[in-house]
């Protein structure tokens, strides 16, 4: 499965809860290499649709495909092959950082040791340390040691940041880019502007559940046509109210 | 990238471990697993003497008029004579003060409430006495061979019924609530995101139980023959597997408890309406056999009362395991259905 062009196609996707629709026809398509950035408000359908395409949520409507196969048939193959962070995942207070990525590595048939997952996340020093006792930053980078352990070519990771202070951003950025020098593909939300510029490849801008533009960063501020530009340094929050008229963090 | 291919990692056996270590890292559970079941013991021994007669507590008014009667008492064995104000008797009878209440006379009446075993106890003791003191003649005096078996005082019977209830608690509380808790706190999702076997998930925390098993059912044992000279008749073999089937029903019990809760609220809910009546039902503090004919077969199918007869068979009577099959059986039902169910009804998220 490591030959598709994509990482991940969807089409048409629909969710509903009740009255609510979450997710309203969303489709987009993740090439193999590139970090894909989910980018909207709170509400605007992000992690729903992340979690369909984790497999833990069963779309409504709409055809998924992830790296090349299909949640129904094969899920037990992707599951291997898949790196995943949740948003608000609580680990274990009392277990040590050692022994929480020990339980996570030993769910997959290959990937990497805990030396090199500690490595990567740079937690060699807090090796030992009960999980309660970590800082947010901690916390964060060993929830994505977690979904690094089975050497996944695909990471989903639902808005990684947020709440985290700047170092601790950047330090995560820097995984995030060791991770895809490295080969991996990276499917990401987020809500904030800076966030995607400097980590993405490529932007999907999603309101109300749907895409409402998608292009590299630099290509949706340069949509937003020279005269602006030249008043001050585009940026993603003008392409977002360029689009929908509203600042992005509104609830 | 490189990949770390010759190390293996055992799943059901970190998740195990996992279980293991959020346990013994709490020391109130550890605390309340092993103490649990000797306090309750000791009360129950205090409470329910095992050697000894039991003490007949009998009221008389103070006046000049029952003087006949404290005499007549006075001195009689195992009588305790309570001077009481008339006002005060049946107040004093009602909260077990006294067993029975003497009023003089001739005849002389006894009150009491014929309902209660001791107060008929002692209506029949003070009767022989005063009917003596009155010059009434004995046709013969019985010989009196007094026999003590350690094994069925009440104590005896009731220590092995104490171990079942505290498998029953440390199985169903403790792997309900880590289990409600690892939902609420999002872990369970992210398990269910990774290529996690949802089967070892569930088994891990029932066998992780077995872990404390031995301490837990050897302290009471241990504590009994040591302070009561309770005797363990059957080998250490049948009592571990009698254990071993009640801990893995109780933690597949506490699977099933916890598998849909949201929150502890409901989780105990849940645990209480199945483990209270047992309480009750299960003859751990008094047989089960007081119960009508009709309900037998319902009681007598309890996983509760199936574990406390089991133990009781092979701690007191050395019971072969052979002999037990019937409440075996039960035991492994109550493990394997519930089992099924929670692997089934599971809520990840």
């Amino acid at each position: 499965m490591s030959d598709v062009e994509f990482a991940v196609r969807c089409q048409n996707l629909q969710k509903r809860y009740g009255d609510v629709v979450a997710v309203d026809g969303l489709s987009f398509e993740v090439r193999r290499g590139e970090c894909y950035g989910l980018l909207g408000p709170n509400g605007a359908g992000k992690t729903t649709t992340i979690e369909i395409l984790e497999g833990l949520l069963a779309p409504d409507g709409g055809e998924v495909e992830v790296l090349g196969r299909r949640w129904k048939t094969d899920e037990g193959q992707l599951r291997q092959r898949l790196g995943v962070q949740l948003q608000e995942t609580q680990f274990t207070d009392k277990l040590t950082v050692e022994e929480t990525l020990r339980l996570f590595r030993s769910f997959y048939n290959r990937g990497k040791t805990i030396d090199e997952l500690l490595g990567l996340v740079e937690l060699e020093s807090k090796r030992g340390s009960w999980v309660v006792k970590l800082s947010g930053g901690q916390k964060q980078r060993l929830s994505i040691a977690c979904a690094l352990a089975g050497d996944p070519d695909l990471l989903f990771l639902d808005e990684p940041t947020t709440g985290l202070d700047p170092q601790s951003r950047r330090q995560l950025w820097n995984i995030l880019k060791r991770f895809r020098e490295a080969g991996g593909t990276v499917l990401l939300t987020t809500h904030y502007m800076d966030e995607a510029e400097t980590v993405c490849d490529r932007v999907a801008i999603v309101d109300h559940g749907r895409v409402i533009a998608e292009d590299t960063p630099k290509g949706l501020i340069a949509s937003l046509g020279a005269p602006r530009v030249v008043v001050h340094q585009g940026t993603l929050e003008d392409v977002f109210m360029a689009h929908t008229g509203r600042h992005l963090r509104e609830e | 990238m490189p990949t770390d291919a010759r190390a293996t990692y055992r799943p059901l056996v970190e998740l195990t471990l996992a279980r293991f270590r959020e346990f013994v890292r709490e020391p109130e559970a550890l605390f309340w697993t092993f103490l649990f079941p000797i306090i309750m013991s000791i009360a129950m021994a205090i409470a329910f003497p095992a050697g000894g007669g039991q003490t007949v507590r009998v009221g008389v008014t103070a006046g000049a008029e029952s003087h006949a009667l404290r005499q007549a008492l006075a001195g009689v064995k195992d009588v305790v004579v309570r001077e009481i104000p008339a006002d005060a008797q049946l107040r004093a009878l009602r909260n077990g003060e006294v067993h029975l209440i003497v009023a003089a006379g001739s005849p002389p009446t006894y009150r009491f409430d014929p309902m209660r075993e001791e107060s008929r106890l002692a209506r029949l003791v003070v009767d022989n006495a005063l009917k003596r003191a009155a010059g009434r003649t004995e046709p013969w005096h019985a010989k009196e061979d007094l026999i003590q078996i350690p094994g069925s005082r009440y104590v005896d019977w009731l220590i092995p019924g104490i171990i079942s209830l505290s498998i029953m608690n440390n199985g169903l509380w403790s792997i309900g609530f880590m289990t409600v808790q690892a939902r609420l706190r999002k872990l369970l999702k992210r398990l269910a995101a990774s290529p996690m076997r949802r089967r070892d998930f569930l088994m891990a925390p029932v066998i992780a139980r077995l872990a404390f098993l031995g301490p837990e059912v050897a302290a009471p044992l241990v504590f009994g023959a040591l302070a009561f000279g309770m005797p363990i008749r059957g080998s250490i073999i049948s009592i571990s597997v009698v254990a071993i089937a009640g801990a893995l029903m109780w933690g597949a019990l506490g699977l099933l408890m916890g598998s849909r809760a949201r929150t502890f609220e409901a989780a105990s809910g849940l645990m209480n309406l199945m483990s209270v009546p047992m309480w009750v039902l299960s003859g751990v503090f008094f047989s089960a056999s007081n119960f009508p004919d009709a309900v037998q077969p319902f009681i007598q199918a309890l996983p509760l009362t199936a574990l406390v007869d089991a133990m009781r068979g092979v701690v007191l009577e050395g019971a072969t395991l052979a002999s037990l099959w019937n409440e075996l059986a039960i035991l492994l039902t109550w493990t394997i259905v519930p089992f099924a169910i929670a692997l089934k009804i599971f809520k990840w998220r």
